[in-house]
């Protein structure tokens, strides 16, 4: 892969207050691959992805997009490339006040001049491409949690973006809708050779849809590969994560016995 | 000792922290509010009229029934307080001018922002409190639509307009509600208390009324706003949001009542 990575990510530093959370992050990712990015719970990846959309600005480092650098940017500047990105949030952020149609619809009625009836056809093409036909008129609070997901899914790609990001597709969801919602993941991928960022710490759903797998570890990466370079990479942390092994933490009965005694 | 000393001033220090960084950043959502208001749509982000409309009906015509009941019931009891007292005297006639000015000037506008921040203040800081913790705010932000421009320009705009019409419509329920305890209790004229009123009333004290209601308006939709906006913590964290907001807001209104009366009505 010698192409320019549509996604170059730079020495990336963040604090939350005096906690450093990711701790000069390198990362590339080029155009067409769904990328993973694995990792435990806390480890920054939730906060790489919001740096990558724009929600956080970093305490310094880069991240550029097709070339440019969003760190930098103001909002007005930023719009344009946020009209060509889709987001898919972990509780799917529907916005419950609007239908399922309304919440697909909006990004067009506000970012483009098409006729009302335009952005109702497209709607429904969305719709109908997550496999939520017919159910426009609904709230998202008579969905179910995989059918909020998929919704969020169609307003993602409602202005047909380049690069989608998703944050933890699957979590929360039984086997078999999860699996449901990476399937279109990599339905959109083929489909719409969108660039797919996705967030998550589910095993299953890392080895069926990842191209590529970013293993984020106390805010750094560690490991960066195809699914085979990591499953045979040997390094410690890796291994335990893809292993599914517990924290070495023998409990000496004793010890845990006096530290509750003591005062 | 010393430990004592630093313990006792960082006591001190971290809420005058805290209170100085809330103010910077409720500042910073007046001015952006009123850029997206009046500079934005020269530059061709109008303002969301449907959702105007939309906010207006819910503080305006929807808080009708409740101001017309309480502005009812505040001049019905101004009346009664003021004849009581002016009966010695025989001057039951002067319970039109009490009540008219005391109403037109100070309550009419005061009760009405006070029942306002009560039901539409509380509910906008509910409503954007459960917005933000559901991500919707920054679903909103990666759409590349700012959540100031599409949510808070609205409500803004539509108090603006509701509450000077609401504070109106008291002032004239409340001098109704004197005016039949007055024709059927003190047995005065009807013509004469209406004539009563007209002399006692002065354009400023119209003028100062709605001027006064623009204020409490901007109060209201601004404290609310914040308090949704930087809701922490889920929906424990959106309660204390929406109770936050009534109580700031009624301390802010009434405060402000106490400046506007010291400008336009101290003698000293």
């Amino acid at each position: 892969m010698a192409k320019e990575p549509i996604i170059k990510i730079r020495d990336l530093n963040t604090y939350y207050g005096d906690r450093h959370i990711l701790k000069g992050v390198n990362l590339d990712i080029y155009e067409g691959e769904i990328m993973t990015i694995l990792g435990r719970s806390g480890c920054g990846k939730s906060t790489l992805l919001r740096h990558m959309v724009g929600l956080v600005r970093p305490a310094s480092g880069s991240i550029f997009i097709k070339g440019q650098d969003i760190t930098r940017m103001s909002e007005e500047e930023m719009t344009p490339i946020l009209k060509k990105m889709g987001m898919l949030f972990q509780g799917a952020a529907l916005f419950n006040s609007m239908t399922v149609g309304e919440n697909v619809a909006l990004p067009l009625k506000e970012h483009t001049q098409l006729e009302d009836s335009t952005i109702s056809i497209m709607t429904r093409i969305k719709l109908d491409l997550v496999g939520l036909s017919g159910f426009e008129s609904f709230k998202p609070a008579q969905l179910s949690g995989g059918m909020k997901k998929r919704a969020g899914l169609a307003r993602a790609i409602a202005m047909d973006p380049d690069i989608l990001f998703c944050d933890e597709p699957s979590a929360g969801l039984d086997p078999v809708v999860a699996m449901g919602i990476d399937q279109l993941i990599i339905k959109l991928e083929k489909a719409f050779r969108m660039t797919i960022v996705v967030v998550t710490h589910e095993l299953p759903s890392v080895f069926t849809i990842s191209d590529r797998i970013a293993m984020l570890h106390e805010g750094q990466i560690i490991a960066v590969g195809t699914q085979d370079e990591l499953k045979n990479s040997s390094d410690p942390i890796v291994k335990q994560f893809l292993n599914r092994e517990a924290d070495d933490s023998e409990l000496d009965r004793d010890k845990y016995l006096d530290s509750l005694v003591r005062n | 000792m010393m430990e004592r000393v630093v313990s006792f001033f960082s006591s001190l220090g971290r809420p005058t922290l805290t209170f100085f960084v809330h103010l910077h950043r409720f500042v910073l959502l007046v001015l952006e509010t009123f850029r997206w208001t009046i500079i934005a749509p020269f530059k061709g982000k109008k303002v969301r009229w449907r959702a105007t409309v939309e906010q207006a009906v819910r503080f305006g015509w929807d808080s009708i029934l409740i101001v017309t009941v309480i502005a009812f019931f505040i001049g019905l009891i101004l009346a009664m307080q003021a004849a009581d007292q002016l009966k010695p005297f025989g001057a039951e006639i002067y319970v039109a001018n009490l009540v008219a000015v005391s109403l037109t000037r100070t309550l009419g506008p005061m009760i009405t922002a006070i029942i306002i921040a009560g039901r539409g203040g509380s509910s906008i800081a509910a409503e954007l409190g459960t917005m933000k913790v559901a991500e919707e705010l920054d679903a909103l932000r990666t759409m590349g639509l700012n959540p100031n421009w599409f949510l808070v320009v609205p409500r803004f705009v539509a108090m603006v307009m509701m509450l000077p019409a609401l504070a109106m419509l008291a002032n004239f329920v409340g001098i109704g509600g004197a005016y039949i305890f007055s024709v059927a209790a003190l047995e005065i004229n009807g013509v004469r208390f209406i004539n009563q009123v007209a002399m006692a009333l002065v354009m400023k004290d119209m003028i100062v009324g709605l001027v006064k209601t623009v204020v409490f308006a901007m109060i209201i939709v601004f404290v609310g706003c914040y308090q949704g906006l930087i809701v922490e913590g889920g929906a424990e964290g959106v309660g204390k949001s929406t109770t936050n907001s009534v109580v700031i807001s009624i301390f802010l209104i009434i405060a402000a009542e106490v400046f506007f009366t010291a400008l336009f009505y101290s003698t000293l």
